[in-house]
């Protein structure tokens, strides 16, 4: 009784929401009557017992597809006055083609039958000594386990379709290793310099950018080292080179 | 009490009281979480934090209630009315609306359906709209970088938050909560997947946009991220909607990995306290870690974000499955679901 009545709240939100994903003029609203569809088709898996379905329905297509979708449509710069422009133009031919898929449906539907053993099947849908999840299971993964795993195969091949369709190597792009960062030692960054009493900032060269880790820069280095602290006749001399590393 | 409770109507009235009793502890529970982070982050800081209103401060939140309530809620004029308001809602609702399947103790679910996991995963990725409508509906440029921002990062920590769930299912071999903690009576599920715990808990950091993966709402650089147009009790809203989240996925974190309402040791001097104080100790103990963590960590920069998300923790967790089903197969451990 309770289970008829919500069929039929939920049959007719989710056909008048279909409805308004392709009428509302505003795309963002469509996408949110998307999920609305959604929402009512999960609920009518609850009420057929599919709980299973119905909440893979809610995290696959509500939680992550639509999300997705949204994130595209908000990002869409659309002039809805320049869309609706050509409806008149494009009327016909659409119409052709729903003609069409009309018709197809009309003969698939005339032409259905059941095969009277299936017929019989369709009466007890899942075993009754397991939870529906667990049936689902047995189906996929252990009787129909290759074609699931070439269903995977397919949509694997059309996920790198897509990727290598839009990755592109950006030089300007800068990028982060890491492992380079981690692996950095202390020698290659820091020059330890011995400062003399009363020597200003500019003699003593601690302003000086630090040098890139490259062997001649590691050779001004060890000139940079190997000039003791007192020898301020040295020193300036260290400060074109650092600036030449860079 | 039989006779009636079992009408329709009785059963109605009854799962009505049941919900009452579940969200009003919840509601105060957050009130008090609030208070407790500043507590927290003023210890940690070596400052006092609220200690004028009531005694140690303890009325502040109620303080803080009537202040949002009085204040005036602005609409703004370019933003779409409906999904402006809607969206605080959703994020509220569904942070409560999940509590329903939560097991308190055994058996004390609201709904004790047999997909209960499945059914936290579909709550928890739904969070991502009430941040993405109120992104989009403020008319904003900062809103709306905010939303695009957290629904980048809430779409990737899903993923590897579900693999973890699955490791968890695979132990277990069903998707009831109650049958989740019931399987953990030997050996809590933070010992043997120990990795897959804290990739849980680093997840959940990131799920419910905390520190330090807040840059959905980073006011450094966009002000204050997908709710900067929101004022009033609007956005009150969506602040006690990430607490609820917190204590939300605190609460799973101790139902996959922590035995739940469980004791730690099952005899005398652990099982004096019953199940739900335990339930409640543990929930506890992991928001203390989520206040520890955002007095502790610097904000993560958003690439760095990223590529922790599907370049570590992404294979991490897809491994750790594969290494799970393995060792289950192997030894022949693998529970047959009934």
């Amino acid at each position: 009784m309770i289970a008829t009545i919500g069929f039929y709240i939920f049959a007719v939100i989710l056909l008048i929401s279909a409805a308004m994903v392709v009428s509302a003029r505003n795309p963002v609203h469509s996408v949110l009557f998307l999920i609305l569809a959604f929402f009512n088709a999960a609920a009518l898996f609850l009420i057929a017992g599919a709980e299973f379905l119905a909440m893979i329905l809610v995290i696959v297509y509500v939680g992550a597809v639509a999300v997705l979708f949204m994130f595209v449509v908000m990002m869409l710069d659309v002039n809805f006055a320049e869309m609706r422009e050509g409806l008149q133009r494009y009327a016909p031919v659409g119409g052709a083609v729903g003609l069409v898929l009309l018709a197809e449906l009309a003969f698939v539907l005339g032409g259905w039958q059941f095969h009277p053993e299936a017929a019989a099947l369709r009466l007890s849908p899942t075993p009754t000594n397991l939870s529906n999840t667990a049936a689902l299971g047995n189906i996929l993964y252990t009787r129909y386990i290759f074609l699931f795993q070439a269903a995977g195969l397919i949509l694997l091949v059309a996920m790198i379709g897509a990727i290598v369709l839009t990755l592109r190597d950006r030089r300007t792009v800068r990028r982060q290793s890491i492992a380079r960062q981690v692996a950095r030692q202390r020698s290659e960054t820091l020059a330890m310099v011995e400062v003399s009493i009363g020597a200003s900032v500019a003699e003593i060269g601690v302003l000086t950018p630090l040098p890139e880790a490259e062997p001649e820069v590691e050779a001004a280095h060890a000139a940079a080292h190997g000039a003791g602290h007192g020898e301020h006749a040295d020193m300036p001399h260290t400060v074109p080179h650092g600036a030449e590393g860079h | 009490m039989g006779g009636f409770f079992s009408t329709v109507a009785g059963q109605i009235i009854l799962t009505f009281l049941e919900a009452l009793a579940l969200i009003v502890p919840l509601l105060i529970a957050v009130a008090y979480l609030t208070y407790a982070e500043r507590k927290v982050l003023a210890a940690v800081q070596l400052r006092k934090g609220p200690n004028v209103v009531g005694v140690f401060g303890l009325m502040q939140p109620f303080a803080d209630a009537l202040k949002m309530i009085f204040k005036e809620t602005v609409i703004p004029a370019g933003s779409n009315r409906v999904l402006f308001i809607l969206a605080p809602m959703i994020t509220f609702g569904l942070a409560v609306l999940a509590w329903a399947v939560i097991p308190v103790n055994n058996g004390w679910a609201i709904a004790d359906i047999n997909v209960g996991i499945l059914y936290l995963f579909a709550i928890s990725s739904l969070g991502v709209y009430g941040i993405i409508i109120a992104g989009w509906a403020s008319n904003s440029k900062y809103a709306f970088l905010g939303a695009l921002r957290s629904a980048a990062q809430m779409v990737s920590y899903e993923v590897s938050i579900g693999f973890v769930m699955v490791s968890v299912l695979l132990c277990v071999g069903s998707l009831n909560l109650n049958d989740i903690v019931l399987a953990q009576r030997n050996v809590w599920f933070c010992v043997p997947l120990f990795p897959m715990f804290i990739v849980f808990f680093i997840s959940a950091l990131a799920e419910t946009n905390r520190a330090p993966f807040d840059l959905p709402e980073g006011e450094s650089e966009i002000v204050a991220g997908f709710f900067v147009e929101y004022s009033a009790m609007a956005f009150a809203l969506f602040f006690l909607g990430e607490y609820a989240n917190m204590i939300l996925m605190s609460a799973l974190t101790t139902i996959l990995f922590l035995g739940g309402w469980l004791s730690p040791l099952p005899f005398a001097p652990f099982t004096w306290l019953p199940g739900p104080i335990w339930f409640i100790i543990k929930i506890l103990i992991c928001l203390f870690v989520f206040l520890w963590v955002r007095a502790t960590f610097p904000r993560y920069r958003y690439d760095q974000l990223m590529r922790l998300g599907w370049k570590v923790f992404l294979p991490l967790s897809l491994g750790w499955l594969v290494l799970t089903a393995a060792v289950l197969m192997a030894t022949g451990w693998l529970p047959h679901a009934a």
